[in-house]
């Protein structure tokens, strides 16, 4: 059984349509990644699975039970907050067995329960602190600790990653994913950044403008995206000029290609390949690739990576580039 | 910024004469209220507390202060509750005519305390048709001191925005103990203020007072304002108005202390 089924929802704000017809399912214990740019609607997604909005038509299930018109509290789904959202006025272990308190459970189990789950979450030689005087990776550990003590059947994150560093975001990425793994709990989560929804998710649907452009692994995105705005939103892509195309003597259409798919060839070799000359108008070095800006002829810029160690051309040389 | 020095001392006198004008009538009332001449004569000849003694032993004072009290405290309970459940709404939900009504909450304080007085009175007397009494009197009050609640906790409610009411609503409390757990302590602060404030408008006011109060009702504004040409009562008068002036330090510095520490 699926875990979230969404049938023909649509949200709207005033005259603004935020959801318009969206069709969604989330299997049982998948990662699954809402992607997409701010004002996609993938917060709003979230936010009608967590109950905060209320749909403007169609339905949603949990676990197969129609709870498109139950309040949040009534609904087996917990949510990490982009701001954490933390009770300031109550000790990080009061903030974790907040919702076993107002569960009813009793006060030894409660703080047993939290104290394990801020264990495991490596922090519970904070317990006593207020959430104020907690790092922003801290607060993230105990707004994660908050929700996943009531053992939800579906934990709601919103992007839960976008305040941290660089370093820290990365190291989250990697604990989020094992916990997800070894909880065996439905993560649906919310970014609008495409490394990471790449990094942990097991599905990913791209959203843009109310409508979930493409649902996959992935892969299956990355690869064979579905339109040009999930082309160029996920990875970079370079858009093959129609003249290039019908000089190699393809039928006309539009054609694409990811940057690390291209090569660099001498002018007259492997006739076999689809070719275009250009410019190198800049070279950049990132560690372990190089990004290089090439100006075609026909002016379009064309980003190609190649791995460090192979001969990369120099900025300014005439080259031929080979597509394969 | 630094100023030149001789608009430092003008600035310097210009403040010292405004505070000499507040401060000064201050201590006149203080002083007369040991005035050893009933006449309240000036300069002062010789020192009494009689008149001290006195006020602590007039029963229509006591009364009067016991009247003021009871009205603002009730005014201010129902001001806490109604000015508290209104900001909710307002800041919480979206209704058709919120704006509107917004306004027409917080408008009572504005409007001029005659207006007020003379549209309850007859509201009271003709259109609902009972006699003034306590009730009238604190239903009045209550129409401005429950802005000051309102105000506080609305301007409140909307610095605190609604992702922690929605994070305990998610992890399974109800409006109920989602308000008493989360809502409440974030807003105790401005409760607090706003009470403090609340209390103070009604205590003191006189104009609406007196157009809604039922005749066999005096509250300590009206009991001065009753004594202060009396013969012998003026310096009596005195020592009330220094007992509130002292009175009215508490909450100033209570105000200041819970402000100081708001989350």
């Amino acid at each position: 059984m699926d875990a979230i089924t969404i049938t023909d929802v649509t949200k709207r704000f005033g005259s603004f349509l935020a959801i318009d017809n969206l069709n969604m399912s989330i299997r049982e214990g998948e990662f699954f990644s809402m992607l997409g740019p701010s004002g996609s609607g993938k917060t709003t997604t979230l936010r009608l699975i967590a109950g905060f909005e209320r749909t403007t038509s169609g339905t949603i299930e949990l676990a197969g039970e129609n709870v498109t018109d139950k309040a949040p509290f009534e609904r087996d789904v917990n949510t990490v907050f982009q701001d954490y959202a933390l009770f300031p006025h109550m000790s990080v272990v009061d903030n974790v067995a907040y919702g076993l308190k107002v569960h009813g459970v009793d006060h030894a189990e409660r703080y047993d329960r939290a104290h394990k789950m801020l264990d495991l979450v490596q922090l519970d030689s904070k317990a006593n602190n207020k959430p104020r005087e907690l790092s922003g990776g801290q607060q993230q550990r105990v707004a994660l600790a908050r929700a996943l003590v009531l053992e939800p059947k579906v934990l709601l994150l919103d992007e839960p990653l976008s305040a941290l560093d660089m370093k820290l975001r990365q190291q989250m990425q990697v604990e989020l994913k094992q916990l997800q793994r070894d909880l065996h709990i439905t993560f649906v989560f919310v970014t609008h950044d495409q490394q990471e929804a790449m990094v942990m998710s097991d599905r990913i649907a791209v959203f843009n403008k109310g409508r979930v452009q493409q649902m996959g692994t992935p892969a299956e995105i990355y690869n064979h995206p579905a339109n040009s705005f999930v082309a160029s939103f996920v990875g970079t892509m370079n858009f093959i000029p129609e003249t290039i195309v019908t000089a190699n003597g393809f039928p006309a259409g539009s054609y694409t290609i990811r940057p690390e798919r291209i090569v660099f060839v001498d002018a007259d070799d492997n006739p076999d390949m689809v070719t275009a000359e250009g410019q190198v108008t800049d070279c950049i070095y990132l560690g372990t690739e190089y990004r290089i800006l090439i100006k075609l002829t026909t002016r379009e810029t064309f980003t190609v990576v190649r791995p460090v160690g192979e001969t990369v051309p120099e900025r300014g040389g005439e080259h031929q580039t080979r597509m394969a | 910024m630094e100023l030149k020095k001789s608009t430092k001392v003008l600035f310097g006198i210009a403040a010292g004469i405004v505070l000499l004008f507040i401060y000064a009538p201050l201590a006149v009332v203080l002083i007369n209220s040991v005035n050893g001449d009933a006449t309240l004569a000036w300069p002062v000849r010789s020192v009494t507390f009689e008149w001290w003694g006195r006020a602590f032993h007039s029963a229509g004072l006591l009364s009067a202060a016991l009247t003021s009290f009871g009205v603002a405290i009730v005014a201010t309970i129902v001001s806490l509750i109604l000015g508290t459940l209104c900001a909710l709404a307002l800041q919480r939900y979206d209704f058709f005519g919120k704006s509107a009504i917004n306004m027409l909450v917080i408008l009572p304080i504005a409007l001029p305390g005659i207006v007020t007085g003379i549209a309850l009175n007859n509201a009271f007397t003709t259109m609902v048709g009972i006699k003034l009494s306590m009730f009238t009197l604190i239903v009045a009050h209550v129409t401005f001191t429950i802005v000051t609640v309102y105000n506080n906790v609305f301007a409140r409610l909307g610095q605190l925005g609604q992702h922690t009411e929605e994070a305990s609503a998610d992890l399974g409390a109800g409006v109920w103990t989602t308000f008493r757990l989360v809502t409440f302590p974030r807003i105790k602060s401005s409760l607090f203020a706003g009470a403090l404030l609340a209390f103070a408008l009604s205590f003191d006011e006189i104009v609406v007072t007196t157009f809604t109060a039922g005749q066999d009702i005096t509250t300590l504004p009206i009991w001065i304002m009753n004594n202060m040409f009396r013969p012998h009562q003026a310096p009596v008068v005195s020592v009330v108005a220094v007992i509130m002036v002292v009175i009215s330090l508490v909450p100033l510095w209570l105000s200041q202390r819970v402000t100081s520490d708001i989350d």
